[in-house]
């Protein structure tokens, strides 16, 4: 992790010294454990704060949507997964960005450290070599770092940057052995009522404050559904009503563009595990159409374009 | 005042005393965090908790609450008109509340129950309510009470102060309405040691708070240079204007009036709302004054801890629970925000 902070910020001085782009967008050490702030350098010398860890997991694409200078973003593999989804959908042109690729492994999943810790507070967190060591107030432990991945990243298959213009360190070996849609098939084999009921209990703490879409890449409406006034399409009340129409629309907003980055998950304050939406979305279309989102500036869309060949069984 | 000592294992009894007297609400284990909430069992309340997700807020101010109803219906004499829906004003008491969160309701009055303006719905929760703290012997890295006005041990807002030294727990009346409850329960020998344990928590708890950031470093600044300082383009930038720091916080009371309608049948509702979403500042022309991120972002923290201390005179509108601190998703943290507000824009190294 210290080599990688190393690159980009050698990286990100050079970019910003020879004034190849104007900011670069990538982490700076965060004020609690686990947490890490997506920050812009603007120039050379605000390059020493960036930095890398295993809490990058908000997605940076994010902060790149219709920004119209040249900016270089530090991106792991799901990000440049949403960076190619950009380019595709014409939120930047790919001549403004300048990829610095991470090869990932993987980003902590601070929830379930938390559990470990058992309600005692992290003041410090190291990671090296496949341990996580998390000290604080009458506690040490020393974890196995594979054992302590976001789900999301637990079965990731494309950890390494699918576009990059340089690389801040060697490619990572891929996952093969990893079962991608177990969960989606669990509650694909439940009856009707009982998969409404685990839906329902899913959602059932939201606060409906918007992290999980906020924190989404591919959500970049100018005005989201759910802030329309005129009319209103959802009530802002925590009636279930509200609260599932606000997940199920997001979700399908999400069909075929969804990259499983898990940002959104992370996000969110109530720990709701809000990919059990998106990720059956993901499975449909890789079925059904082969596309996985993001993986290539060739390959339009499986929604936004139509090919002959698409299955069109549900036309009755 | 009087002062009187619950020893551990009596606890449960006195909560099932109160419960048969009060509703009682308190910190309750949700799987994966505490939350406030109305206690059917006896032993749900688990006072061995650092502190709730959501701040106890919602007891007073629900996120989504029905104020009115009324019908449409032309043939019915009172269509139209808005009828209040029936609240429970029954006494309840509320255990285990943090002396940050209670504080936080002294400053939230100024809103709601003022000499010109009483919101009643406000106003009565707050009369029907008995608060019972809890202090903070062992403060999170996240807390910052001390920094803003309030300790672990503050007292404000709160009717009784419950110490936690070790075998039991020391229960002092704050006020009248504090001093009826302890009246009602049967209490046990003070041990000899417990003033002297309780000095020694409190100042323990106070020393490891330390200051995170002096308040009059930028109270007394003037408001339109820190309003156009370049340090809102700094914080601003990792913000997704998500709203979770304003739905965690106690002292965020900003909502909104919508009426829904089904058919004839109607319902005025008031929701929480917040100035982190572009919607709270849509007037109907369709302009909107904060229609920036930036601008919104300024507005939070600005009416926190300038806004509030120039319109109030009673310090910052921020008791440093730390809440925001710990949920928002991108790591902007409060306390890094009032430095910047107190140094200028200098990027921490
Ligand atoms: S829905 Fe969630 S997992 Fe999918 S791209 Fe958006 S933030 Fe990432
Ligand atoms: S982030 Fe979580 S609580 Fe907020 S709207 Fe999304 S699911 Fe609900
Ligand atoms: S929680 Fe953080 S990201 Fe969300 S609105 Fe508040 S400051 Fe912005
Ligand atoms: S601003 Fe943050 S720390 Fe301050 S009272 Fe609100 S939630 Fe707590």
């Amino acid at each position: 992790m210290q080599a990688y902070t190393q690159k980009i910020r050698e990286a990100a001085r050079r970019l910003l010294s020879e004034k190849k782009v104007d900011v670069v967008i990538g982490f700076r050490k965060g004020t609690i454990p686990f947490m890490n702030e997506p920050f812009l350098a603007r120039n050379a010398e605000q390059a020493a704060q960036l930095y890398w860890d295993g809490n990058c997991g908000i997605n940076l694409a994010n902060y790149v949507t219709k920004r119209t200078d040249r900016v270089a973003v530090v991106a792991k593999g799901c990000d440049t997964r949403n960076l190619v989804t950009h380019i595709l959908e014409n939120q930047i042109p790919r001549e403004n960005l300048y990829i610095l690729g991470v090869p990932c492994k993987g980003m902590l999943d601070k929830r379930r450290i938390a559990a470990e810790l058992n309600g005692r507070e992290a003041n410090d967190v190291e990671e090296s070599d496949g341990k996580v060591l998390v000290k604080g107030r009458g506690v040490e432990l020393t974890l196995d770092r594979g054992e302590y991945l976001q789900d999301n990243c637990s079965i990731c298959i494309h950890r390494n940057p699918v576009l990059y213009d340089e690389l801040v360190g060697e490619l990572v070996e891929e996952q093969t052995n990893v079962d991608r849609y177990a969960d989606v098939r669990r509650v694909e084999a439940m009856d009707p009522g009982e998969r409404w009921q685990y839906f329902e209990d899913l959602i059932s703490t939201c606060v409906r404050c918007y992290a999980c879409r906020n924190a989404c890449p591919a959500c970049y409406c100018p005005t989201c559904f759910v802030d329309e006034s005129r009319p209103q399409w959802v009530g802002k009340t925590i009636d279930p009503t509200d609260t599932r129409t606000f997940h199920f629309l997001r979700a399908y907003h999400l069909a075929g563009r969804c990259t499983d980055c898990g940002s959104c998950e992370r996000a969110c304050p109530m720990g709701i595990k809000v990919r059990q939406f998106t990720k059956k979305l993901e499975k449909d279309v890789k079925e059904l159409f082969g596309y996985e989102a993001g993986l290539s500036l060739d390959q339009r869309p499986a929604l936004d374009a139509f090919q002959p060949d698409d299955p069109q069984a549900f036309i009755k | 005042m009087s002062e009187i000592y619950i020893a551990r294992e009596k606890l449960p009894g006195i909560v099932e005393q109160w419960m048969g007297r009060y509703r009682l609400f308190g910190p309750v284990f949700q799987g994966q965090y505490h939350e406030f909430e109305q206690v059917k069992q006896p032993g749900a309340v688990d006072l061995d908790f650092v502190n709730t997700k959501l701040s106890p807020k919602g007891l007073f101010h629900p996120q989504a609450e029905k104020m009115f109803e009324f019908t449409l219906d032309k043939q019915n004499p009172e269509a139209g008109i808005l009828k209040e829906i029936p609240r429970d004003y029954s006494e309840r008491v509320i255990l285990g509340i943090r002396p940050c969160d209670a504080r936080a309701f002294v400053l939230d009055d100024v809103n709601f129950n003022t000499n010109d303006i009483k919101d009643p719905w406000w106003v009565r929760r707050r009369e029907c309510s008995t608060l019972v703290g809890l202090a903070c012997n062992d403060p999170c890295s996240t807390c910052f009470c001390t920094s803003v006005g309030g300790g672990p041990f503050d007292t404000a807002g709160l009717d009784v102060l419950l110490v936690d030294v070790g075998d039991g727990f020391v229960a002092q009346a704050v006020t009248p309405k504090g001093e009826d409850l302890l009246a009602g329960i049967q209490g046990d020998p003070m041990p000899g040691e417990a003033p002297q344990k309780i000095e020694d928590l409190k100042k323990a708890a106070e020393a490891s708070l330390g200051k995170a950031f002096q308040v009059e470093s930028f109270t007394q600044k003037n408001m339109l240079d820190l309003f156009s300082d370049p340090l809102w383009e700094e914080v601003q930038f990792s913000c997704i204007n998500c709203g979770t720091c304003t739905f965690v916080c106690p002292t965020c009371w900003c909502f909104d009036i919508q009426d829904e309608v089904s058919e004839d049948k109607g319902a005025r509702m008031r929701l929480w709302d917040a100035c982190m979403f572009p919607l709270f500042t849509y007037h109907g022309s369709g302009h909107n004054p904060r229609g920036q991120k930036l601008q919104r972002v300024r507005q939070r923290f600005m009416h926190k801890l300038k806004y509030y201390p120039d319109k109030y005179g009673n310090g910052v509108a921020c008791v440093g629970c730390g809440r925001c601190v710990k949920a928002c998703p991108v790591n902007i943290d409060i306390r890094q925000v009032a430095r910047l507000m107190s140094d200028g824009c200098v990027c921490p190294a």
